[in-house]
């Protein structure tokens, strides 16, 4: 079975901007897959290659097998792609504009799927609705549905949660979950960290066009190799522990220790400058941590 | 339904749904420029010797809410899709260049005629017009809103504000088809600018079409075809290519 995606020395530039040099990436079939990377690091380039809005300078770029150039109505119909951009055509409802999306594609008889979306997506009630008169989560809602409307084995969801409400983004996560369970292959940049933590079951991270970091996301956490202590204390920090300071806030000061062993000493010198602890608590490194660890070392 | 279909029938909505705008606007403005220069030129001139003027110039004003409706179909589509972002929708299902230039060009040529025809009915209580050839009628009209519907698409792919398509359609396509004998027969201009109009691909579409109303024209209808037919190749061509190369669509 081939790889849902396959990149292949993709190299792209926009004049003197180097947007993407060689990107190299699989994504297995069935993966939930997340693409992290700052602003400007080419996410969305690499998206755009695959979804063929974007042509690459060098090297390939395949979807199901099938390459995105000379394949491309195979790859195309393989492919199901939420763009980060909140578009919409004023002229129709919702129920027009995935009839319609699903017509672009070939689907015939096609209305007990999109019905099927729109219920798990709450827009059964919005159905004859004109794109205008909804809301921006109601909108985002109708661009994940324009995405599934043809059954992609594989979808790619460009920041989907961006300026979206709690309710909305749980009910969007446990929809592409299940989605997922369901054998679909789930591509996600976000910049919700924690988010993709708890998603994806691999991470790609980009920096300035390249993969920078492409591993499970249990193994990028286990690569930061630090914890962190956060500590409200009555008095002052000693100044022996300032070189330690790692994101302190207002009210409390954070540590970043090498391991539990440095715990008792750090301890031992608050007591002996005679500050008192008020509250403390051991956090475990999190994605942002490995993140922002990545991004530093790369 | 395939996904050309869904284009077309796409872009048949588009503009049916504000068929106030697309529509009755440029009918409007057919009856009042006939109303108006009826009024004036009646009785003072004949055309081709026989017939009335307000006669002679029903089929101009029909051929010309024919081509610029059909160039303002696929130009505004395509600009508003690009500035709305909503372009996306049709670059990301898997239709050819070839059906993305066939869906619009279609639908720039029913909207089109349809407003031709409705131009034609809201005249026709007025003007007492034939219909001596409506083969011939047909094919001028065809040929003319495909030829304008593919020059929309170049000004659509090309333009990057909506202000751009306006320059194109003020600049290019208002003086060439009033130049192109919609109020005139060039028989009745000096020899010079008989001779220029001749370069102007919008007479043969004109002539042609009102050939099939009095059987008369300046130039035979068979050559003024084939001069429309190799122009639609021609301008077809180009945007086929300008498609295919992804100019300003796929980057």
């Amino acid at each position: 079975m081939p790889a849902a995606i396959e990149i292949r020395d993709v190299h792209k530039r926009f004049g003197d901007l180097h947007a993407l040099s060689g990107i190299d990436l699989e994504v297995p079939c069935g993966e939930f897959f997340g693409l992290l990377g700052p602003n400007g690091a080419g996410k969305t380039t690499l998206i755009s290659v695959l979804a063929g809005l974007v042509r690459a300078d060098r090297g390939s770029a395949r979807v199901m097998g099938h390459d995105v150039r000379s394949d491309y109505r195979a790859a195309r119909r393989s492919l199901g792609v939420v763009p980060q951009e909140l578009v919409f055509d004023p002229f129709f409802t919702v129920r027009e504009t995935l009839s319609i999306q699903s017509g672009y594609f070939g689907m015939r008889d096609n209305l007990a799927w999109i019905d099927e979306v729109m219920q798990h997506l709450d827009l059964a009630s919005k159905a004859d609705v004109n794109m205008r008169a909804l809301s921006g989560g109601m909108k985002r809602r109708v661009l994940v549905a324009q995405a599934l409307v043809h059954k992609p084995p594989v979808i790619i969801l460009d920041e989907p949660t961006a300026g979206v409400d709690v309710e909305l983004r749980q009910a969007l996560w446990r929809f592409i979950r299940r989605l997922n369970r369901d054998g679909h292959t789930v591509v996600l940049t976000t910049h919700y960290l924690e988010e993709a933590e708890a998603l994806c079951g691999r991470i790609a991270m980009l920096k300035q066009g390249r993969v920078v970091a492409l591993d499970s996301t249990s193994n990028l956490l286990k690569r930061v190799h630090h914890l962190l202590l956060r500590l409200r204390l009555a008095g002052e920090l000693p100044a022996e522990l300032r070189a330690l300071e790692h994101g302190s806030t207002e009210d409390a000061h954070v540590l970043r220790l090498k391991t539990y062993d440095d715990v008792e000493p750090a301890l031992s010198c608050i007591r002996r400058a005679g500050s008192r602890i008020e509250e403390m608590e051991l956090l475990q490194p999190d994605l942002e941590d490995a993140f922002v660890d990545v991004m530093r070392r790369s | 339904m395939s996904g050309f279909a869904t284009l077309l029938h796409k872009e048949l909505l588009r503009f049916w749904k504000v068929s106030t705008q697309t529509i009755g606007a440029p009918v409007l403005t057919a009856a009042l420029f006939l109303f108006i220069f009826g009024h004036v030129m009646e009785g003072r001139v004949r055309m081709y010797d026989s017939v009335p003027y307000t006669a002679f110039l029903v089929p101009g004003l029909v051929m010309m809410a024919v081509l610029q409706n059909a160039f303002a179909n696929s130009s505004s589509s395509l600009i508003q899709s690009k500035i709305t972002g909503n372009i996306i929708f049709v670059l990301l299902p898997p239709l050819s260049y070839g059906e993305f230039f066939a869906a619009y060009v279609l639908a720039a040529v029913v909207r089109g005629m349809v407003v031709g025809a409705a131009v034609m009915l809201v005249t026709l209580p007025f003007v007492d017009v034939e219909f001596r050839h409506p083969l011939w009628i047909v094919a001028f009209a065809f040929c003319g809103s495909a030829v304008l519907g593919a020059l929309g698409m170049m000004a659509g792919i090309w333009a990057e504000k909506i202000d751009q398509v306006a320059s194109f359609q003020n600049f290019l396509i208002m003086p060439l088809t009033f130049l192109s004998g919609v109020f005139y027969s060039i028989h009745s201009l000096p020899a010079f600018w008989q001779g220029l109009s001749h370069f102007n691909p919008f007479f043969y579409m004109i002539d042609g079409f009102r050939y099939g109303f009095f059987g008369v024209s300046d130039v035979h209808p068979l050559r003024s075809l084939a001069v429309v037919a190799a122009f639609l190749a021609t301008v077809s061509g180009v945007t086929l290519v300008v498609l295919r190369s992804g100019y300003k669509l796929r980057h």
